[in-house]
């Protein structure tokens, strides 16, 4: 039996953060709490707020359980999250600019040069491309987790579209309503500065060819897309469009958005849609999402798109190892918050040592998300594994090996009352003229006893994450 | 040598379409091998959208056609000098690295077939292997117009054992690729040969990475590397990719297009 750290109790005390919710609970009667339960679920209803996490599939419409119990940091404890979540997104956006420039970090002999050129997210187009204030990935979700008191590990960087933002905000918006005693009671770091910290960002990376306050819009593929709400959600918080490519268009060197008082040029396209549906005439030509000719107006300094073009190639899971490196190739630092010790089973070596301890590892495809096509060993079926090993032995360049990790637990709402449940955490790391960076994240919790795949796929949950003040 | 260069392009729309948007890959870029003298590219009735540098070095231009268009008829007119170089493409700046010239695309994807034709050949260097190459893909698709259109691929053009150059130049990108040797496609002008043997002005070939050289043209159809017979437009990972004319007509709409090249020596 593993140990686990639970950052409620550890060695059976309870931790000086979540003293006052230890009083909370105790005083909460189980009728009281599946009153609350219902009444939370009802709201989030109401709000809408059904999607699944980006890439994750499944039901659309299936609403994601919400924890009422939060998750709590120190001030202590996040000050050093903060900074390493800041050192990553310098160190993976200084990588994403010199991919697209010279390529030192490649000259070097540091990172190999197929893994970058030949990624599936590599984008040709991109090269030679200097985007305003050389930012790449403007929103930069870095996923958490933590084994012990002071051990964090980064599972993996999303510096595409992280989305999922909308619940760290909705969670906090129905646990303010519904408990309004504990955020007197406790002083908790307030998160509902994210729309203008991310609407600041935005107007920060404006095009040089725009002279006056930007315009900013959100590009969405539409309402059939199952995160439209938290686009929705966003541009109404940011007071900013809310469009789809057939409202835009190019002429001349400008992105013209149709309003009812005629055409009004776009500065910053947020767009929600992948690279390859944004413009038919440079990508997919097949696309009816797109704008066509935006590359060409972005490219010549009349529109920014954020996150740029190409900006998956800093977060492939392959190039996830490397990460490290870039911080001290880049920053000239050493990395605050380390990887998880992950083999490439593309290496002969590494590929040997995974398959002869296929029991104990978690193994994921490079390119996949959402905890589909993965193998978690210890919780697999002796069939499992074989199965999975014969996929090794025919593809193993598509998969990495992870150590399985104990990750952290936080006491959770279940139906036998309040019981430990692992956990992971996103933050979401703003970069423009400057790094902003909302106290706290989403926290994401595996409802499913002994489960360590918190994806909503599989049976996540969400919760209020808490930043106590200093 | 100096080359003149008229070229027009003629879009027909039935019916017309809201809005055409184009980007052109239609300007040679300064270097050894090409000298700009003069050069214009005329589209009426259109809009002269941002212009840059993409990373492979080529200068792109968009345009925007606003509705509603049943035509739109795009002219280049200019004079290039040209400088024999032995097919090595000299003083040319690009960021992208050769190796990002490794990925297949669709059209030269490659299958049994032309797996076995790239390893027909052996060679003692990289500058041989791609000559050999490209004698090998010329001599295994003779020189047809007619039988591939726009969308045949690499593996098609060699089943058929009959293309022109576009399918020419997809199948030696394939075969080098196979080899592990960078390759692209390069569109752009040829001046017409003097013994009337059949040729295209607009013009396709490859570009082959070669170790201690760079980037060197082979052209497949001619069994020749580029000389001063040839002006360079612009390069992608394919025809699609390097097309001198992109474009999306916004609306239900039949497209035909008419071309007409004139390529020829220049007076002094």
């Amino acid at each position: 039996m593993q140990a686990f750290f639970d950052e409620m109790k550890s060695g059976g005390a309870v931790r000086a953060p979540y003293a006052q919710l230890q009083d909370w609970l105790a005083a909460m009667p189980a009728e009281l709490r599946n009153l609350k339960q219902a009444e939370a679920e009802a709201l989030f209803r109401r709000i809408g707020i059904t999607f699944a996490v980006y890439g994750e599939g499944g039901d659309p419409d299936r609403l994601i359980p919400f924890d009422m119990f939060p998750r709590v940091f120190t001030a202590l404890e996040w000050h050093r999250l903060e900074r390493g979540i800041r050192q990553r997104a310098r160190a993976l956006n200084a990588f994403l600019a010199d991919v697209y420039d010279r390529g030192e970090i490649v000259r070097a002999g540091i990172v190999p040069g197929r893994l970058v050129y030949l990624n599936e997210a590599y984008e040709k187009a991109m090269a030679g491309i200097r985007p305003p204030r050389g930012v790449f990935s403007h929103i930069v979700g870095i996923d958490l987790v933590r084994t012990g008191a002071d051990e964090f590990f980064v599972l993996e960087d999303n510096c595409r579209t992280p989305s999922g933002v909308s619940y760290m905000l909705e969670n906090r918006e129905i646990m303010m309503r519904m408990f309004p005693d504990l955020f007197r009671g406790n002083r908790i770091e307030p998160v509902d500065g994210y729309p203008e910290a991310l609407r600041r960002t935005l107007a920060s990376v404006a095009p040089p060819k725009c002279d006056r306050e930007p315009t900013i819009a959100i590009l969405t593929p539409g309402h059939f897309n199952s995160a439209y709400y938290e686009h929705s959600f966003l541009a109404d918080l940011m007071g900013v469009e809310l469009v789809e490519g057939q409202d835009l268009f190019v002429e001349g060197d400008r992105v013209w958005m149709r309003t009812t008082e005629g055409p009004q040029p776009v500065d910053v396209i947020y767009r929600r849609i992948d690279d390859a549906f944004i413009d038919p005439l440079c990508f997919r030509p097949d696309s009816m999402l797109g704008i066509a000719g935006l590359m060409d107006v972005y490219r010549s300094g009349g529109v920014t798109i954020c996150s740029a073009p190409g900006a998956g190639v800093a977060d492939d899971k392959a190039v996830y190892t490397f990460v490290p490196e870039m911080v001290r190739f880049y920053l000239g630092e050493e990395p605050i918050l380390p990887n998880v010790p992950t083999w490439q089973c593309a290496k002969s070596e590494d590929l040997k040592y995974v398959l002869s301890h296929l029991p104990d590892l978690v193994v994921k495809e490079v390119h996949g998300s959402g905890g589909y096509g993965m193998l978690v060993g210890p919780k697999a079926t002796s069939e499992q594994v074989e199965a999975f090993r014969a996929r090794l032995v025919e593809r193993p360049e598509n998969y990495i090996a992870q150590p399985t990790l104990a990750l952290s637990t936080v006491p959770s709402f279940v139906e036998e009352g309040v019981a430990p449940r692992h956990v992971d955490l996103r933050p979401y790391c703003l970069v423009g003229e400057r790094i902003e960076l909302v106290p706290g994240g989403l926290t994401r919790v595996a409802l499913r006893e002994g489960s360590l795949v918190v994806n909503s796929s599989q049976g996540g949950g969400v919760k209020d994450t808490w930043v106590l003040a200093q | 040598m100096r080359i003149r260069i008229d070229h027009t392009s003629h879009y027909r729309y039935d019916p017309p379409v809201r809005r055409v948007v184009q980007s052109h890959r239609l300007i040679p870029a300064e270097c050894a091998n090409q000298r700009v003298e003069q050069w214009q590219v005329t589209v009426p009735g259109g809009t002269a959208g941002g212009a840059f540098t993409d990373g492979a070095g080529d200068q792109v231009q968009g345009w925007t056609i606003a509705g509603p268009v049943s035509e739109v008829v795009v002219r280049v007119q200019g004079v290039v000098e040209t400088t024999d170089c032995a097919g090595v493409l000299r003083g040319h700046r690009e960021r992208v690295p050769p190796v990002a010239w490794l990925g297949a695309t669709p059209a030269t994807a490659v299958d049994a077939a032309l797996a076995d034709l790239a390893r027909s050949v052996a060679a003692p260097d990289g500058l041989a292997l791609a000559h050999a190459l490209c004698n090998a893909v010329g001599a295994a698709i003779a020189y047809r117009p007619g039988v591939t259109h726009a969308h045949t691929t690499a593996a098609e053009a060699l089943a058929l054992g009959e293309g022109v150059c576009q399918d020419h130049t997809h199948a030696l990108i394939a075969c080098a690729h196979l080899r592990e040797m960078p390759a692209r496609y390069v569109s752009g002008y040829m001046q017409a040969t003097e013994d009337g043997s059949p040729h295209e002005a607009a013009h396709a070939w490859a570009e082959i990475w070669v170790e201690g050289l760079g980037w060197v043209g082979f052209d497949a159809s001619n069994s020749c590397c580029p000389d001063e017979r040839y002006v360079r437009l612009g390069c992608g990972v394919d025809a699609r990719d390097a097309a001198p004319i992109r474009g999306v007509a916004l609306g239900q709409t039949v497209e035909s297009l008419d071309v007409s090249v004139a390529v020829e020596a220049a007076q002094q």
